[in-house]
């Protein structure tokens, strides 16, 4: 059994410990915001906040985590910054697929709790660690400007 | 070595047949005259068009009764609370069409906006595309031909609306007027669409309706946010991979490592070991090949069990592609007589000529995976009698029909839900289902053991970056002499590339005297008035190939628009002076082109230093987009700083969905010239394996982008794919402008 808090309540799961977190979250806890992209850390699909910290999901074994507070795109919007986020997502139309745009958030909310004014070369350094196929970058990058401008 | 469309299930064909005979007014094969298949299907209708084939009984003589595809009853549902929920037959996977479709509908309908809702259809005779007589999305060709259909279904549900409320207030309907979804009478009285529903549908169907005209248009044409931007922006939007049933069990798969290979031996017990593993089972896979399938509690376990499995791979009179080797052979058969396409007088080119210029050129392309964000997956619950799907599909009457034929049902007896989709980019439009059909054999195998409960099949990136289906690998090798003044003389033209669609259904359709229109598209109706001589090659080769994003654009723009900039740049002759004169009949071609160098400041606004224009127009899918590119070089590469796009779609229906197509289109665009966005196999088997060999663009990678519409009321043109083919041109123009060297292969070299 691993305990660890999950969206700020305690959680435990009965999983081998090497479990990958998406995978705890999606088969295990039916908490299927977060995806599944790549499986090898390069696409940030998966990205979750651990302790404050993003991180790739679908590589942080469930066993690493035991102990700490997990934040999901499900509860991100609870705080100033991530509801922030998500307002500038939806004014912004940033979506297409949509599959990519919970890890696109989770960055973007990491970004800003580390970084509340960044400069356009912050974002692309910053956010460029996330895939979109869509293409939706330009308006990923206005979104999260505007988000920095709501948050000042 | 086998043909790849070999294996295609006999049930397909012939369901296709049968709607093709079942096609609305008379309207059978005789427009399928010529069909170039995109991410679905460029359309070149000879006896009738797609506006015709949606119009309903409203024409003159008798009118005919009304076909599932125009009755408001599948399209349009009205809750008590007034809630339109409007069904739509496309699937949305990013292009927007889940809000586009609704505001036609919710135009007619004189809908209140912020109460209309959307849901994508499952599979069923109403959902059919009028014109295509299949459910299916492609070409670029969910708003042109779906413009007439849906604005009908708004406008008879709106009369419907009227009669109900008519017999309410008693006062004759057309002295009611409708506004923002409530029926108002001359003294004011108003009634709620959601008081009115229930009587509503129980009103006549009318068959003829009056249409508004642009000027009366109240919600299209306007900037209107997407309907699913909030549940996509808090990951509650499902999508197919997210499907929760009870019992439901994940399958990875074991694909071979060559196409085509079969498995000769296997030792399950080392993945059997692993917790939560309940089953390995061999079964076919498309294309002749023999697999495996690993059914667990969940992906992890059998995800791991994967690596463990221990297979013996018999590759016995299997052809191992090796991209190097392919690459010689398709050079050394453009040099060889083709399948001719066009013909013209080619015979300044046979000796030289004094005061004429030559060009020599020849073009590489590599194949390229759609790589969707979502991974390829399905569901399936097989019944024995009955079976019920879950895929983002593109095809759903083809998927639903290849399931069937697995599964030795009807297609009738395949519930196919239409669930939304992480992307797709060509890659949930295989004639061949190859993924739905390995679920389907699955779903089979463990019926037959006895064994039931519904299954996911989810591809592992792994999988997909691996398991083909990929943008054709071609070779263009041209000829061209011209004058001092830029002026063409001759134009010799060879493509070698695949086949995208012979062996297909589509075959019929697409392929012309043995010449594949989905790769020649682009160059064969180029809008330049050169005289091009045009051959082809289609060589066999063990790589499954399909359309990506804009098809055989993908190629042929960058061919047509670097040379056009080279002819221009030899007769010293402004690149965008040039294009007018020889566009000069081409009134959308020219008002796109017009329109982004205006509002770019090409040739007005003095650019930094090491910084270049880059521009290139050109048509797909009836629409025009022209980019002007602002470039510089740093390490030998290009930068794309700024694109600025104008674009002719005819009437835009939703403006800020157009803008969103287009940045991201030109995202995909400019991926296909970063060195690492290849595919590329040796002895057989696919070097790449995932984002981090295969690459894609990042957001770094992104430009600035301002895209410019050009106003018209005309019938709307397709906008899913046309941003993708001239980006990568223009960034080579800019580039032979600052180094005067031409990039004749994508992706650039690294």
């Amino acid at each position: 059994m691993i305990s660890f808090r999950l969206n700020g309540q305690p959680q435990q799961v009965d999983v081998p410990g090497d479990t990958p977190v998406l995978w705890v979250l999606r088969d295990t806890l039916g908490m299927t915001g977060t995806k599944f992209g790549c499986g090898i850390a390069v696409c940030g699909a998966c990205t979750v906040h651990i302790d404050g910290q993003q991180r790739r999901a679908c590589v942080t074994p469930i066993e690493s985590v035991a102990g700490q507070q997990i934040t999901t795109i499900e509860a991100v919007g609870g705080d100033r910054i991530g509801q922030a986020v998500q307002e500038a997502w939806v004014k912004h139309d940033v979506v297409q697929c949509g599959y990519c745009q919970s890890g696109q958030i989770m960055a973007a909310v990491a970004l800003l709790s580390a970084n509340p004014k960044p400069s356009d070369a912050d974002i692309d350094a910053a956010m460029s660690a996330n895939l979109c196929r869509c293409g939706t970058y330009v308006r990923i990058h206005a979104a999260v400007k505007d988000a920095a401008l709501a948050l000042a | 070595m086998r043909p790849m469309f070999q294996y295609l299930n006999g049930a397909l064909p012939a369901a296709l047949e049968e709607s093709a005979a079942a096609a609305p007014g008379g309207l059978g094969r005789r427009v399928f005259l010529k069909m170039s298949l995109a991410s679905g299907f460029a359309l070149y209708a000879a006896g009738g068009s797609a506006q015709e084939a949606t119009q309903g009984g409203s024409g003159p003589g008798a009118p005919e009764p009304l076909k599932p595809f125009q009755q408001p009853s599948a399209f349009v549902a009205i809750d008590a609370d007034g809630i339109v929920t409007v069904t739509i037959g496309k699937i949305d996977f990013g292009q927007g069409v889940q809000t586009a479709l609704p505001m036609l509908v919710a135009e007619e309908m004189d809908a209140d906006w912020s109460k209309v809702r959307c849901e994508l259809a499952p599979a069923g005779e109403a959902y059919k595309d009028p014109f295509f007589h299949i459910q299916m999305v492609g070409g670029s060709t969910s708003m042109k031909g779906s413009w007439q259909q849906y604005r009908e279904i708004g406008a008879r549900m709106r009369a419907m609306l009227v009669g109900a409320a008519s017999k309410q207030l008693n006062v004759p309907a057309a002295q009611l007027r409708t506004e923002s979804g409530s029926v108002i009478a001359p003294d004011g009285r108003r009634l709620g669409y959601g008081v009115l529903a229930q009587a509503a549908f129980a009103e006549p169907v009318p068959s003829g309706v009056v249409l508004k005209t642009p000027a009366q248009f109240k919600l299209i044409g306007k900037p209107v946010s997407r309907l699913d931007a909030r549940a996509k922006s808090s990951g509650r939007q499902d999508f197919g991979i997210d499907l929760k049933l009870p019992g439901l069990r994940t399958v990875v798969m074991v694909h071979p490592p060559v196409f085509g290979g079969r498995v000769a031996r296997f030792d399950p017990a080392p993945a059997l070991a692993v917790p939560g593993v309940e089953e390995v089972i061999q079964v076919p896979l498309s294309g002749g090949a023999v697999g495996l399938a690993i059914v667990a509690n969940g992906f992890w376990p059998a995800r791991k069990a994967r690596e463990l499995v221990k297979v013996d791979w018999d590759l016995a009179g299997v052809e191992r592609v090796d991209s190097a080797a392919q690459l010689e052979q398709y050079r050394a058969l453009a040099r060889t007589p083709g399948i001719v396409v066009e013909k013209a007088d080619t015979s300044a080119l046979d000796a030289a000529r004094p005061g004429l210029g030559r060009i020599s050129a020849e073009y590489t392309f590599p194949y390229l995976a759609h790589t969707p964000m979502e991974p390829l997956n399905c569901s399936i619950d097989f019944r024995g009698d009955r079976c019920t799907v879950w895929v983002g599909s593109q095809f759903q009457t083809v998927d639903q029909a290849q399931v069937a034929g697995v599964l030795g049902l009807k297609p009738e007896q395949v519930t196919l839900n239409t669930m939304t989709a992480g992307g797709g980019f060509g890659r949930r439009a295989t004639p061949t289902s190859d993924y739905l059909v390995e679920a389907a054999q699955v779903a089979k195998a463990r019926h037959a053991a006895g064994k039931s409960g519904p299954i996911k099949m989810i591809w592992s990136r792994e999988d997909d970056v691996r398991g083909g289906y990929y943008r054709p690998s071609h070779l263009h090798r041209v000829e061209i002499a011209h004058d001092r003044q830029g002026n063409v003389v001759a134009w010799k033209h060879v493509i070698v590339g695949q086949s995208i669609t012979m062996g297909t259904p589509f075959e019929g359709f697409t392929v012309k005297n043995g010449a594949d229109t989905t790769m020649t598209e682009g160059v064969a109706e180029s809008a330049y008035p050169f005289p091009i001589a045009l051959e082809v090659h289609h060589p066999k080769v063990n790589v499954p190939v399909l359309w990506w994003r804009s098809v055989g654009h993908t190629h042929t723009a960058f061919v047509m628009e670097t040379l056009v900039d080279e002819l221009a740049r030899a007769g010293r002759q402004d690149p965008v002076a040039y294009r007018r004169k020889l566009l000069a009949k081409h009134e959308r071609h020219i008002a796109a082109l017009d329109l982004a160098v205006e509002r770019s400041g090409y040739g007005k606004t003095k650019l930094a230093k090491g910084r270049a224009w880059g521009v290139a127009v050109h048509e797909s899918f009836n629409t025009v987009v022209a980019y002007v590119a602002e470039v510089s070089m740093k390490d030998g590469r290009p930068v794309l700083h700024r694109v600025t796009a104008g674009v002719h779609c005819n009437l835009a229906i939703n403006p800020r969905t157009i803008e969103a197509q287009v940045q991201g289109a030109l995202v995909m665009g400019l991926g296909m010239t970063l060195p690492g966005a290849a595919i590329t196999l040796k002895n057989g088997e696919v070097e790449q394996g995932n984002w981090n060999d295969y690459r894609v663009p990042i957001h770094l990678d992104a430009p600035q982008v301002a895209v410019f519409i050009v106003p018209s009321a005309d019938p709307p043109t397709g906008m899913g794919e046309c941003g993708v083919p001239p980006i990568a041109p223009a960034i080579a123009n800019a580039v032979a402008a600052l180094t005067g060297k031409r990039l004749r292969s994508l992706p650039f070299p690294a």
